[in-house]
């Protein structure tokens, strides 16, 4: 009898709707795993923010981020930064993938150990690497007063400027990836066809090859632009305590105010900001493109 | 200059019409740049071997004592086996978990495994420090802070997305007919993913195992609020370290580390290489 049944139970096994939700359930222990350390949590934290201080239903969190100017000058500080690090890495990266990716394509692998290095090494390592460098006794600022380019050391550490530094340092090669993989994929006979039609060089490249480029380009930036306004550790050791993004003030809330509420509020701010930034652009660019080229 | 390198200076770069003389520039830039990508990790490794208190380039004497004050301080080391535990588990635990996942939402094609799928991706995209504050609070609340385990599940949770994508992407370009023929000579669905299936995937569940020690390994901001006592993990000890003041023993600790991630990401390479067979 048991025999059958099992037998039974195999054959509807087979059924393929059965089959699927089986399947399916090969997906239930990761998204368990996500559901109790990601989704609860974030969803315990928009509960919080939605709570006053005397434990009812209230806006105050979000009224005093709209209220005190220190808030705003944190969004705007936390904007600036990004945009600005984004700028940088769109001058120093697309000049960087052009050249690469018209290098022969072994060249241009080895090259792209370079580019890709950063990413399996710590980022308190290469941030650890930055405070040496830029320090006013470090080599940066020996080089360039022996060098004779500037004649006392400059604070290029623990400041505005060591903050951008260091995040344009982590950031460029999420802008690199995509857009090196985007311009790989353009087709060099529309520049010969160009060149034929009579554009010169300069012609050619913006009417031609840049336009081609944007996708890779625009999907690097919008990558970039959105990990930089969740940028914490960067900023709190190179910013030497004058550079306080978003994510600094979230922690200082918990860890020396113990204000929940107030940390949620700014949390929740943060990832609607960026979850609307991300869906608007998706409009836009193809999303798959964000993590294209190869995983390191 | 040799004729021959002149000649290459006057020679039109690919389809620019433009010679390469006109934007050496352009060349100059890119390296550069690549420089600026690579070189400050890489001058961490001499300045380690530093006889100085004061981190000196080149360095004047050399020594070893930066190594000696980490690997003879207990708290450096119980912190770095911390990392080193965490790392292991959680690559186990998300290649694991990561790999059923991708395989499974893969073949369902169920109108649900696409919604999963992208909750799975969401942890790439929430900004760390709210991971870190709510895993936090809510660790608090079933004793979970200061544990392995604790560690464990919320590194495990943000490496699952890179397995799924990484398995996912191998899936694609596998032929999954290959399971089918398994199947209708009579091997059951585990049967046939195990004995077809998984050994063409190997490589990518390797490489994804390997991406899950690093992203545990090298993650600071969920351990500064999670790991603490006898479990603070090698980054948050970095993290405070580096707050106080520059101490010489971490470009020790970050030789350290530059040397096992390169060899890990080079172990996954070589394995990938030696694997491709067509």
């Amino acid at each position: 009898m048991r025999s059958d049944a099992a037998l039974n139970a195999a054959g509807l096994r087979r059924d393929a709707r059965a089959e699927r939700i089986a399947l399916f359930g090969l997906g239930l222990p990761a998204l368990a795993l996500v559901t109790v350390t990601m989704v609860i949590p974030v969803a315990w934290l928009f509960w919080l923010s939605f709570l006053g201080d005397d434990g009812a239903l209230s806006l105050e969190h979000y009224r005093r981020l709209i209220e005190q100017a220190s808030y705003a000058r944190i969004f705007r500080a936390t904007f600036e930064i990004s945009a600005i690090v984004t700028a940088i890495c769109i001058l120093l990266g697309y000049p960087l993938a052009y050249v690469l990716s018209q290098l022969p394509r072994r060249i241009a692998n080895l090259c792209m150990i370079g580019v890709l290095m950063p990413f399996w090494t710590s980022i308190l390592v290469r941030t650890y690497a930055w405070l040496v460098l830029l320090q006013r006794q470090g080599l940066i600022n020996s080089l360039g007063i022996r060098l004779g380019l500037w004649d006392e050391p400059l604070a290029l550490v623990h400041n505005l400027t060591g903050t951008l530094i260091g995040m344009v340092h982590i950031m460029l090669p999420f802008l690199v990836l995509p857009l090196y993989g985007s311009m790989r994929a353009i087709d060099r006979d529309y520049l010969k066809a160009a060149a034929n039609l009579g554009a010169g060089p300069t012609r050619a490249f913006w009417l031609v090859f840049f336009p081609l480029s944007l996708p890779g380009l625009s999907a690097g930036a919008l990558i970039v632009f959105i990990l930089c306004l969740g940028f914490y550790v960067t900023p709190a050791l190179l910013g030497g305590g004058t550079v306080i993004m978003v994510a600094n003030r979230i922690a200082s809330d918990i860890e020396i105010f113990f204000n929940w509420g107030a940390a949620s509020a700014l949390g929740v701010v943060l990832l609607v900001l960026a979850a609307a930034i991300l869906l608007a652009a998706a409009r836009l660019i193809r999303l798959d493109r964000l993590f294209g080229g190869h995983a390191p | 200059m040799s004729a021959r390198d002149a000649s290459w200076l006057n020679r039109p770069a690919t389809e620019t019409q433009i010679p390469h003389r006109a934007r050496l520039w352009l060349y100059l830039l890119a390296v550069a740049v690549v420089t600026f990508l690579v070189l400050p990790t890489l001058i961490v490794i001499p300045m380690s071997f530093s006889a100085s208190q004061y981190l000196e380039f080149p360095p004047r004497e050399w020594s070893l004592r930066w190594y000696q004050s980490y690997f003879g301080s207990a708290a450096w080391m119980q912190a770095t086996a911390t990392s080193v535990k965490a790392g292991l588990l959680t690559a186990v635990v998300a290649t694991a978990l990561g790999t059923l996942a991708a395989y499974g939402l893969f073949v369902s094609r169920l109108r649900a495994a696409g919604a999963v799928m992208a909750l799975l991706l969401t942890p790439i995209i929430v900004p760390i420090i709210l991971v870190g504050i709510g895993v936090f609070y809510a660790y608090v609340r079933i004793r979970l802070v200061n544990t392995l385990a604790g560690l464990v599940l919320a590194h495990s949770m943000l490496a699952v997305p890179l397995v799924v994508m990484v398995v996912t992407s191998a899936l694609k370009s596998y032929d999954m007919n290959q399971e089918m023929v398994a199947r209708s000579l009579g091997a059951s669905r585990p049967r046939a993913f195990l004995l077809v299936t998984l050994p063409q995937i190997k490589l990518a569940v390797a490489t994804s195992a390997v991406l899950a020690f690093l992203t545990s390994f090298d993650e600071v901001v969920v351990a500064i609020f999670v790991s603490g006592g006898d479990n603070a993990t090698l980054t948050r000890n970095m993290f405070n370290a580096l707050r106080d003041q520059i101490d010489p023993t971490i470009a020790a600790i970050s030789t350290v580390m530059i040397v096992l991630s390169s060899a890990l990401i080079l172990l996954a390479q070589l394995l990938g290489r030696s694997g491709v067979r067509r």
